[in-house]
C-alpha cells in the first residue's frame, strides 16, 4: 500500500476508532452501528483529497460524532 | 421542531424593525406632502459557509440596507437581512440588550456584541461582519465554542467551601468583601476578549485565555470561597497563566467595559505571593 499522508492517517484512525466503540455496543445491534458509520464515511467519498479544510471539517464532525454515539446510553441506532 | 422555532424568533424580532415606519406615517399626517427621507444605502458584508457542502470555499456575501427602515444596531441589520432578503443566514442571538452575549461576533475588525455595536452611519463604507476569529465555524457566524466551555468547567467556577456559616443562614460578605467582586461578576463569558488574544489563537490547548482567567480571579477573589490554596495550584504551571503577555486586547476589545488583564495581572500577583 502507498504511503499515507497525515490526513489520510487521521482518517483512518478515526474509522478504527468507531469500530473499537462498536464493540462495546449490545451484540445484536453491532451491525447497524457499523453500517452507519460506514454510510457517514461512504457519503463524503467525493471530498477531493487536496480539500485539507473539508476533510478537517469532517474529521472535527466525525470525533464530535463518535463521542456523542459512544455514550453508553445509546444502544441501538436505525 | 427546529424550523417552528426559527418562525416564532422571526415573529418575536420583526417588531422593532417596524417602529420608524408608523412613525413617518403619523408624521405625515400632520405635515402632509413630505416626502420620505432619500435613502440611505449601506453594504454589508457578510462570511458565509455552509457546512453541509464542506467543499464550497467560504465567501463573502454583501447585502443593502436602507439605514432609514433599519433599527440602530448591527443586530438589527443582520435581523433584517434574515427576515427579508435571506433566511439562509445563520447567526446566534438571544436578548437583543448586551446580557446574553450570543451574538459576538467580528465587525469591521473588532470582536464585539452586534446588539450593542451601532451601524457606522458612513454609507460610503461598508461593514464587514465575520464570526470570532481562531474559532471553528459551525456555520455562517456561529463558532464553535466547545473547547471555550470545556475550559470554563475546568476553573469549578462555583463556590467551594466545607465549613459551615456560623448560624446556618447565608454565607455573609462584608461591603468590601464585595467590592473586589465588582468588575469580575459583570463578564458574560461572549468569547470576544479570549478570541481576541494572540497568546490564545496559538495557545487555546493549554492557555485559558482572559475571559476564563477572569473568572479564575473572580473565584480566587470571593471571601467565601475556601479553595483558594487548591485554585491557585491548579493555575501553578507555565501554560495556565502566564502565556498572558500582557497584549491587553482583551481589555480593548470587551463589549461590557471590563478588565480582564487586571484580573491577570491580581491572579499573577497571587501567585508571586504564594
Amino acid at each position: 500500500m502507498a504511503r499515507l499522508s497525515g490526513l489520510q492517517r487521521e482518517v483512518l484512525s478515526l474509522y478504527r476508532k468507531c469500530l473499537r466503540e462498536i464493540r462495546k455496543k449490545p451484540v445484536d445491534s453491532r451491525s447497524n452501528f457499523k453500517s452507519y458509520a460506514r454510510a457517514e464515511f461512504n457519503k463524503h467519498l467525493s471530498v477531493s483529497k487536496k480539500d485539507f479544510n473539508a476533510i478537517e471539517y469532517l474529521l472535527r464532525k466525525g470525533a464530535r460524532q463518535l463521542e456523542m454515539y459512544s455514550s453508553p446510553g445509546i444502544r441501538n441506532i436505525r | 421542531m427546529a424550523s417552528l422555532r426559527t418562525t416564532s424568533r422571526l415573529l418575536a424580532s420583526s417588531r422593532p424593525l417596524f417602529r420608524p415606519a408608523t412613525f413617518a406615517r403619523t408624521y405625515a399626517t400632520v405635515e402632509s406632502g413630505v416626502q420620505e427621507p432619500a435613502p440611505k444605502v449601506k453594504k454589508f458584508q457578510v462570511y458565509r459557509w455552509n457546512p453541509d457542502a464542506p467543499s464550497e470555499k467560504p465567501k463573502m456575501q454583501t447585502y443593502e440596507l436602507d439605514l432609514n427602515k433599519t433599527g440602530p444596531m448591527m443586530l438589527d441589520a443582520l435581523i433584517r437581512i434574515k427576515n427579508e432578503i435571506d433566511p439562509t443566514l445563520t447567526f446566534r442571538r438571544s436578548c437583543r440588550e448586551g446580557i446574553c452575549g450570543s451574538c459576538a461576533m467580528n465587525i469591521d475588525g473588532v470582536n464585539t456584541l452586534a446588539c450593542l455595536c451601532r451601524i457606522p452611519t458612513d454609507t460610503a463604507k461598508e461593514s464587514r461582519i465575520y464570526p470570532l476569529p481562531h474559532t471553528y465555524v459551525v456555520k455562517d457566524l456561529v463558532p464553535d465554542l466547545t473547547q471555550f466551555y470545556k475550559q470554563y468547567k475546568s476553573i469549578k467556577p462555583y463556590l467551594q467551601r466545607d465549613t459551615p456559616s456560623e448560624d446556618g443562614l447565608e454565607y455573609r460578605q462584608s461591603p468590601e468583601e464585595r467590592k473586589k467582586l465588582d468588575g469580575l461578576y459583570e463578564c458574560i463569558l461572549c468569547a470576544c476578549c479570549s478570541t481576541s488574544c494572540p497568546s490564545y489563537w496559538w495557545n487555546s490547548e493549554e492557555y485559558l485565555g482572559p475571559a476564563i482567567l477572569l473568572q479564575s480571579y473572580r473565584w480566587l477573589a470571593d471571601s467565601r470561597d475556601e479553595k483558594t490554596a487548591e485554585r491557585k495550584h491548579a493555575l501553578d504551571n507555565s501554560m495556565s497563566v502566564y502565556r498572558c503577555h500582557t497584549i491587553l486586547n482583551c481589555t480593548r476589545t470587551c463589549p461590557k467595559g471590563l478588565n480582564p488583564a487586571r484580573a491577570i495581572a491580581e491572579i499573577k500577583k497571587l501567585m508571586a505571593a504564594h
